[in-house]
């Protein structure tokens, strides 16, 4: 649906609020790895014109933000929840450093596991790396706190941890927009190596400034417009964040609220006084019980939910079961169809194969994680984005030979771009005795997310063509002689034969099985045909970019 | 509950085009003047699996998510997911079907969805039908304008 760019009310969902909020705020750079449900953030920042960039990994995202805030410039790093902990490691001292341009730091979290490998409540990293989280509750707030987070981010000199949750990233609600900043400063480098180098004689320094700037933080936070205070009965107060808040207002229209934004650090005082305004005071939150611990542990009396509540999506029934302390047993919805991988797809003929082959698959974050479900079953084990290659050398390293002939690594482009390397670096170093063979299913995109580029298909983000990272010849500069390339026909005894000879050689092997995702090649293909006229419009002489070595 | 809020429930399985018709109701909802929104669950669901869209409007929607039992309409575009959806329906909610389609008659195989919505629309008078039309234009390409139209008016029995 077009969204206009006036101040007129759109409707348009929370990962489009942030985007456009990013535009209106003079955000310069945008990065991040795709992750349901953050993905569209930065491609709709991208089609709106703003510069949006798919990096290998979280962590590579944040800190190349990272950079961007240090010369000055605003940035927005994105991804899921799961991704910030790739990128734990530069938040948590980016949290000392500090910034200068704004950085906004967006962990979109999935309750309830929608499509991910488990539901983190992400609050927990505001408090552990010491940031402070705003957390919006439907699209307008999205947009309005993104904006303030810009201002908030520059004048503390501070990451914001910026927490949305799937039915925030996906709902469509209506949104009206401001005007864009009419000036932002342009980037700008000032040498200031106390601050930005964390040694230990400036990181001491540091940690005292940033737990100052944190008490700071929470003063000013009694009085920030970023929570509300809803009046209402007196007989119930309702203490909500993010979405939870949406559903709980349904649940008890009549009751009072006090509405978190910024929900670290905490306002106390205005939380104290609102819970001593009231009879009855609970706090309705999604996942863990942040909100509640931390509030009782200003000693203050107020409930929490029933521990059954802690899993899976909040709704509005769940509230009200949570407002009447019913812990009966919920009525479990009827089984949906579940998710297959697609007729034609390439994975299936790899994933029959092992089936048949009786391999033992250590499997990774994808579609192809698909292949655990009948008529498959070939998945044995799958944990974080590139654990295939790492766990499957473990268990080679302690199972004899006899039990660890069949195992075998499966992981796809875009998670071997994003963190299997080092695990391919871990097979040379730490090779296992009988040899190890891993499976890159390389259909070309990035399919689970919905076919972003990656350092593979030698696309970027808007699908123009960039430099491109060559399977084979990166593993073989690595070392690793043997690499073959296969595509995975249905039917095809090659593959078998391929997969059998691997594994019984003894050696490290890469079997690079390539066809592209059968719902993105007419995709590619037309990617393809427009960059290359492209090129030939522009520069008659040169060939355009291989697509296949 | 708030009886003025009408909540709609789109089920089916993905690549029928479940969420597009739930941004279509949605877009002609705004254009009908209403506060709304709109949830669905993304992912996973693209794989043939089973997708459903809540739109809720009325003057003010808190929720963005029909609480199961509540909900008016429930549009299911695959038969064999009425059992998995009915569960949202409030008591003597309506369920339309795509048996209440003339299907061999769909302009374009895929168009069961904008029929659905077509049906839909007969049961909601307070979007009036050129909200609708101009919803379906700004939800789909151009070359799908006419096709709908003709499908939609199926729909409607026109």
């Amino acid at each position: 649906m077009p969204a206009t760019e006036n101040t007129q009310r759109i409707l348009i969902s929370g990962d489009e609020a942030v985007s456009l909020a990013a535009l209106h705020s003079g955000v310069a750079l945008g990065a991040g790895y795709p992750g349901t449900p953050s993905t569209e953030i930065l491609e709709t920042f991208a089609e709106r014109g703003g510069r949006a960039q798919w990096c290998p990994n979280e962590k590579v995202a944040l800190e190349v933000a990272i950079g961007a805030s240090f010369a000055g410039a605003r940035a927005i790093a994105t991804m899921k929840h799961v991704g910030l902990n790739v990128a734990a490691d530069p938040l948590f001292t980016v949290a000392y450093t500090g910034v200068s341009g704004a950085l906004i730091i967006i962990s979109a979290d999935d309750p309830g596991l929608a499509s991910s490998q488990n539901e983190q409540d992400n609050r927990r990293y505001a408090v552990a790396a010491g940031v402070p989280m705003f957390e919006p509750a439907d699209s307008q707030e999205a947009y309005d706190f993104l904006r303030e987070a810009v201002a908030f981010s520059e004048k503390w000199k501070t990451p914001v941890l910026f927490r949305v949750t799937t039915r925030v990233c996906h709902a469509k609600t209506l949104v009206t927009p401001r005007p864009p900043d009419p000036a932002v400063p342009a980037p700008a480098y000032t040498k200031d190596i106390r601050s930005r180098v964390m040694v230990p004689a400036f990181a001491k320094p540091a940690h005292l400034r940033l737990r100052k700037t944190l008490a700071d933080i929470a003063a000013w936070n009694n009085t920030s417009a970023l929570n509300r205070l809803i009046p209402g009965g007196k007989s119930l107060g309702i203490i909500a964040s993010g979405i939870a808040f949406a559903h709980a207002r349904e649940a008890a229209p009549s009751a009072s609220f006090l509405k978190l934004g910024l929900t670290h650090p905490l306002p106390e005082q205005l939380i104290t006084d609102f819970v001593k305004s009231v009879d009855r005071a609970i706090v309705i939150e999604e996942g863990d019980p942040f909100l509640a611990d931390a509030i009782r542990a200003l000693g203050l009396n107020v409930e929490s939910k029933p521990p059954m509540f802690r899993f899976g999506e909040l709704n509005v029934n769940r509230v009200r079961r949570i407002l009447a302390n019913d812990t009966s047993p919920e009525p479990l919805p009827p089984p949906g169809k579940p998710p297959g991988l697609c007729e034609g797809c390439g994975h299936r003929a790899v994933f029959e194969t092992l089936r048949d082959l009786g391999c033992v698959v250590s499997g990774d974050i994808g579609c192809y994680t698909l292949g655990v479900l009948p008529p498959f079953g070939a998945v044995d084990t799958c944990v974080c984005m590139g654990a295939s290659i790492g766990v499957a050398l473990g268990m080679r390293h302690v199972l004899p030979p006899e039990k660890s002939a069949k195992i075998v690594s499966v992981i796809g482009d875009s998670t071997f771009m994003h963190s299997g390397l080092t695990g391919l670096v871990e097979m040379i170093y730490n090779p296992p005795q009988n040899g190890h063979t891993v499976i890159i299913l390389d259909n070309s995109t990035t399919a689970m997310t919905g076919h972003q580029e990656n350092p593979g298909t030698g696309r970027n983000l808007l699908h123009d063509p960039t430099g491109r990272v060559v399977f084979e010849n990166l593993i073989r500069g690595l070392g690793i002689n043997d690499v073959h390339i296969i595509d995975p026909r249905p039917g095809d005894p090659a593959l078998g034969e391929l997969i059998t000879s691997c594994l019984g050689n003894g050696r490290l092997n890469v079997i690079i099985a390539r066809r592209p995702c059968i719902l993105a090649a007419a995709r590619i293909r037309e990617y393809d045909r427009r960059n290359a006229a492209r090129a030939a419009a522009t520069c008659p002489c040169e060939h355009t970019p291989d697509t296949q070595p | 509950m708030n009886p003025k809020v009408i909540n709609v429930v789109i089920g089916g399985l993905g690549g029928q085009g479940v969420i597009r018709a739930s941004d279509v109701l949605a877009d002609a909802a705004v254009r009908a003047g209403f506060d709304v929104k709109k949830s669905e669950l993304h992912g996973m669901s693209q794989r043939g699996g089973s997708v459903s869209s809540d739109v809720r409007f009325g003057p003010q929607v808190l929720s963005p998510m029909v609480p199961a039992g509540e909900a008016d309409f429930l549009v299911i575009l695959a038969e064999d997911q009425v059992e998995t959806n009915r569960h949202v329906l409030k008591p003597g909610g309506d369920l339309l079907t795509p048996s209440q389609i003339p299907l061999d008659k769909l302009p374009v195989k895929k168009g069961l969805n904008v029929a659905l919505l077509g049906k839909l629309s007969l049961k909601l008078p307070q979007i009036a039908p050129e909200h609708w039309r101009a919803a379906l234009k700004a939800c789909f390409p151009e070359k799908l304008h006419a096709s709908n139209e003709k499908t939609f008016a199926l729909g409607r029995g026109e």
